[in-house]
Order: structure tokens, then sequence, then C-alpha cells
């Protein structure tokens, strides 16, 4: 069963101003449950706009959203429902932080949630273990940790109110490498653990070709493709005509390929890049 | 949404009113003022009006923003008139009842005032709408450095106004993301009693507060870092200049309040 689907979603940005400026134009997805998405495309492309349109933060112009067959905005007074369903993470979400203990930055979501404080408690220690934080970072103030240690204290804010897709913006913007292959990891280590939907907007197509299992590609406010990685990566030419980058090994072998070495083969990661090359060397 | 609020309301054109010299602009506004309270009778107040209406049409700025200007000011102008309507006793008696009497003068005096202040806040509005707000303080910027012989920290002042005029549209942005960021961790803004609704917006002003300093931060090391030190020696990319229009128009506003002097000795109403 889909989790989250659109029908003709359309949203226009400052409506019946001279700004008026389209968003998104007539998306229709259908994301399975369980998948990890990587949403790519470059930036006014309606990546952001998109995914906040999935927890009922902006609402459609025209078109639908369902999730996990409810229409969104059928009912207003269950939209505060649908985003512990559907916990979104923005970009530098460390700015969010707000409260004395990162205990208690963690527990705001759920928290409003009403769960009792037996079951606040086992799931704040429970991300904290998840995303990598000690127990003596747990009753520190959040603006004594590191960059790095504060974008996971607020990943692990929205994780904590385990929903039932996590949406990410960007989580990997302004870290370092260390950093960057640390949030990606806990990433995919909360998707295998938890079994429930991830979706991640990225620049990267390195971060996205290493993780995802499905890639959203946004063109000028219109799905591009949504698709596994093979396929998509597939598409090398087009995806730079769009001004978008694809991984640096896929660029190799796609010169390669011009060259006359053909692999007959997608290549998106330097661990299969090997594989496939060693194959050839043995031949 | 949050963004919608304008900031400042400056009005871009090309008209000779949005060419003047803003130092000049500033005291053609306080010469309208005085003219505006000189005004001892209608003659006199008929003659400010003609001047601004004739401003007005010259700086291309359409009746409807003029009439807008009025609207968050209409109930001051409603409570003023009230005042001078009933306890105005002077005169003679039009209506009498009970406690309430009305007279000749006290209707008169509230049109009278009702007018003033009207006019008062059309002809400030139109300095606003044909100057930038960065125009604006530079100009008074120029006109109180003089100022400095006594202290008076006339850079310091306009160079604060400058920097807060810059981070209002970023800090609106900023506040609509937090309040995004929160919402979607479950914060409920919209309903709850008045207490609760103050408490939730701890989570929102914190993450604000901490971003404004960690930006006022970053911007004086910027400052400092292209060795800012304070007005003095600073020169400008864009120079102040007065020109012949600057000139004529204190000419005529001049004229205009000459008129409104001669009005209040010759005529009197």
């Amino acid at each position: 069963m889909s989790i989250i689907k659109t029908e003709n979603l359309c949203y226009v940005y400052g409506e019946g101003t001279p700004f008026k400026k389209t968003a998104l134009d007539n998306i229709n997805l259908d994301i399975e449950e369980g998948e990890l998405v990587g949403i790519i495309g470059h930036t006014g492309s309606g990546k952001s706009t998109l995914i906040q349109h999935f927890n009922g933060l902006l609402k459609p112009t025209s078109g639908k959203v369902y999730i996990d067959g409810e229409e969104l905005y059928a009912d207003k007074s269950k939209l505060r429902e649908i985003r512990f369903k559907v916990g979104l993470v923005f970009q530098y979400p460390e700015y969010q932080l707000f409260e004395e203990t990162v205990y208690k930055d963690i527990a705001y979501g759920p928290k409003n949630m009403g769960l009792s404080d037996d079951e606040i408690d086992k799931r704040v220690i429970e991300t904290a273990r998840l995303v990598g934080l000690k127990k003596e970072h747990l009753q520190k103030s959040p603006f004594e940790l590191s960059g790095g240690q504060k974008r996971r204290v607020a990943i692990a804010g929205v994780m904590a109110m385990v929903p039932k897709v996590l949406i990410l913006d960007e989580p990997t913007a302004g870290l370092d490498p260390h950093g960057r292959d640390r949030i990606l990891g806990l990433i995919k280590e909360y998707h295998k653990e938890m079994k429930s939907t991830v979706m991640l907007v990225s620049h990267s197509m390195e971060d996205v070709a290493k993780t995802v299992s499905k890639i959203l590609v946004m063109n000028d406010s219109k799905v591009f493709m949504y698709d596994t990685p093979e396929k998509v990566f597939a598409r090398v030419r087009e995806l730079c005509d769009m001004g978008l980058t694809v991984p640096q090994i896929t660029r190799v072998f796609d010169r390669l390929k011009a060259a006359g070495i053909d692999f007959n083969d997608e290549v998106y990661s330097c661990e299969y890049a090997k594989k496939l090359v060693l194959r050839l060397l043995d031949k | 949404m949050i963004k919608d609020i304008t900031i400042g309301q400056y009005f871009p054109g090309k008209s000779l009113l949005h060419r003047l010299d803003p130092r000049i602009k500033l005291l053609l506004t306080v010469l309208y003022i005085v003219m505006l309270f000189a005004a001892k009778g209608f003659v006199g107040l008929g003659i400010g009006i003609v001047f601004l209406i004739f401003s007005f049409l010259i700086s291309g700025i359409p009746i409807k923003m003029m009439l807008k200007s009025v609207k968050p000011i209409l109930p001051i102008i409603i409570f003023t008139g009230i005042l001078n309507l009933f306890f105005i006793r002077t005169g003679n008696v039009l209506l009498s009842w009970h406690f309430i009497t009305i007279t000749d003068e006290g209707l008169k005096t509230m049109i009278f005032m009702a007018v003033r202040i009207v006019f008062l806040i059309c002809g400030t509005s139109l300095l606003t709408y044909t100057t930038s707000p960065i125009a604006l303080t530079d100009a008074i910027e120029r006109i109180f450095s003089p100022l400095r012989v006594i202290k008076f920290p006339a850079h310091e002042i306009a160079m604060i106004m400058t920097i807060a005029l810059r981070f209002i549209p970023t800090l609106i942005e900023e506040t609509d993301k937090i309040m995004s960021a929160q919402k979607a961790r479950g914060a409920d803004l919209e309903s709850g009693s008045i207490l609760n609704r103050a408490k939730a917006l701890i989570p929102i002003l914190i993450p604000l507060f901490v971003s404004a300093f960690r930006r006022a931060d970053d911007l004086a090391l910027a400052m400092e870092c292209r060795c800012y030190r304070g007005g003095d020696g600073r020169t400008r990319l864009k120079q102040l200049k007065t020109s012949y229009r600057d000139y004529l128009s204190i000419l005529v506003v001049s004229l205009f309040l000459a008129m409104v002097i001669l009005a209040n000795i010759y005529i009197g109403i």
C-alpha cells in the first residue's frame, strides 16, 4: 500500500500578486511504505515545497495529498495528528533547539503527542542511543554541543515521535565529511531498525546514491522521474542537462563508455565499480 | 502569512518627489506640518490641503495608498472627534438632550481637528512613500551630524536604523522557518487559552533570539574585518546632492506657508 500519494498536486506562491510563482506543477506520486527515497533537484525545483505538503504545513493550491490513505485537509482538526505521522526535519534543524537540556528538547515532540512520562523517557533514551549521543550529553544544554552533535539532537527530536514517515531536508548541509557520513549512517540505521518510510532531500548525488532505494528527481516544479538509482543514473546526460551532477564514479564510467569500454551496466558506487573493473581485468 | 507584512511603505518611482534630496524632503515635511498647525481657519487649512493634493499628483502615488495610510489612525480621529464634539460648550447650542450638549463651535472644532490629523498623516506618509528607508536614515544622519559637537551619536543611530531595517525581512523569514519546524514537532500555536498560547511561543522565541544574536555577532565580525571603526572619516558611495529642484521646492513650500500666514492675518477664519 502506498503511504504517500499525491493527485495533480499544484502549489502557487503568492497567488493573485505580481510575484506569483508556480512551485509545484501537477505532481502525481505514489510512494510505497518502507521505501528510502532520495529527492534531488537543483535549487528552486520545488523539493522543499513538496515535502512541506506531506505533513500539511502547506495547503495545496489544487490537487490532493493522501497520507496512509487519508486525505490531508479533508479534516483540518486532524492536521496535528498527521504531523506526528509524518515527521519533518528542516534544513539546519539545530536552529530550532530551545530547551534547557538535550533531554527536554528531544522530549518536546513526544510530549506534544501526549504520551506518558515513562513512554517519553523510553523514547528519548532510545533515540539518543540511535543517533549516537552519550548519556552525559542528555543533561547538557543543547547550545553547548558541537555543530554535528546539535544536528543529531535536532534529528533525534523528530525521530523520537516515531513517525511512520521521516522526511529530512538536506540533513547533511554544512557538515564536514565525517559528520555527513555519520548522519547518513544513522538515517540508514533508523530506516532499518524502525522499518518506516524515510525521505531524504539532498544536493549531493554521492550521498543519495549510496543511501537510498528510490530516487525522485524534481525539475522545474515537476517530477522528472521516480525510480531506482540504477534507472535514474542511466540517464546521465539528461541529468547533466538539468544542471544536476551525477556521482563522480558514474561520470567516469560514462566517459569510459564513450571511449569504447562499455560495462553494460549503470555504476553509481565505488564498490560496485571496483567489482566490475576487477571482473574485466580477470577476463 | 507572516511574510506579507510590508515593512516601510516605499513606493518606487521616478517622480520629482522621488528625486528630491531626502534631507530636503525631511525639511519640507517639517515645514508642511508647521503649515498645518499654523493655519487658524478653514481657508489656511484649505491651502495646506491643496498643497498636499498637488504633491500627491506629482508623486504619482495612487490616491488609494493615501487613504490606506489613514486607516490605522481612524480610531484616534474618531476618539478626538467625539471629545471635541461633546466637551466644547462654547458657542451656539445646536442640540441639547439630557447631559449632551452640542454647539456649533464644537462641531467646527471636531471637523477642523479631524481634517488636520488626516492630512498630517497623509503628508508624512507621502514622505515614506517616496523615500526609501535607507535614503531616509542617510538624511537623518546628515541632518544630525552637526550635533556631533555635543557628542550626539548621529552616525551610530543611523547605522543602527539601517541594520535594523536590513534585518527585518531576514528575521521574519527566520520566524516563519522556526514556526514551521516547531509545528512539525507538534507545537500547537492556534488553540488553547491565552496563557497556553503564550507558553507555546517559547519554542519560537528562544531559537529566534539565539539566531538574532548569532547574526549580530557574525555581522559585527564581518564589519570589523572590513575595517569598520565608526563614522569618523567615512566616505559614502552615494553622496547626497541638492540641485535646483530642491531649491525650487523649498521656494514653493515657503510660498504656501506664507499664504497660510497671510490667510490667518487677513481672513482669520
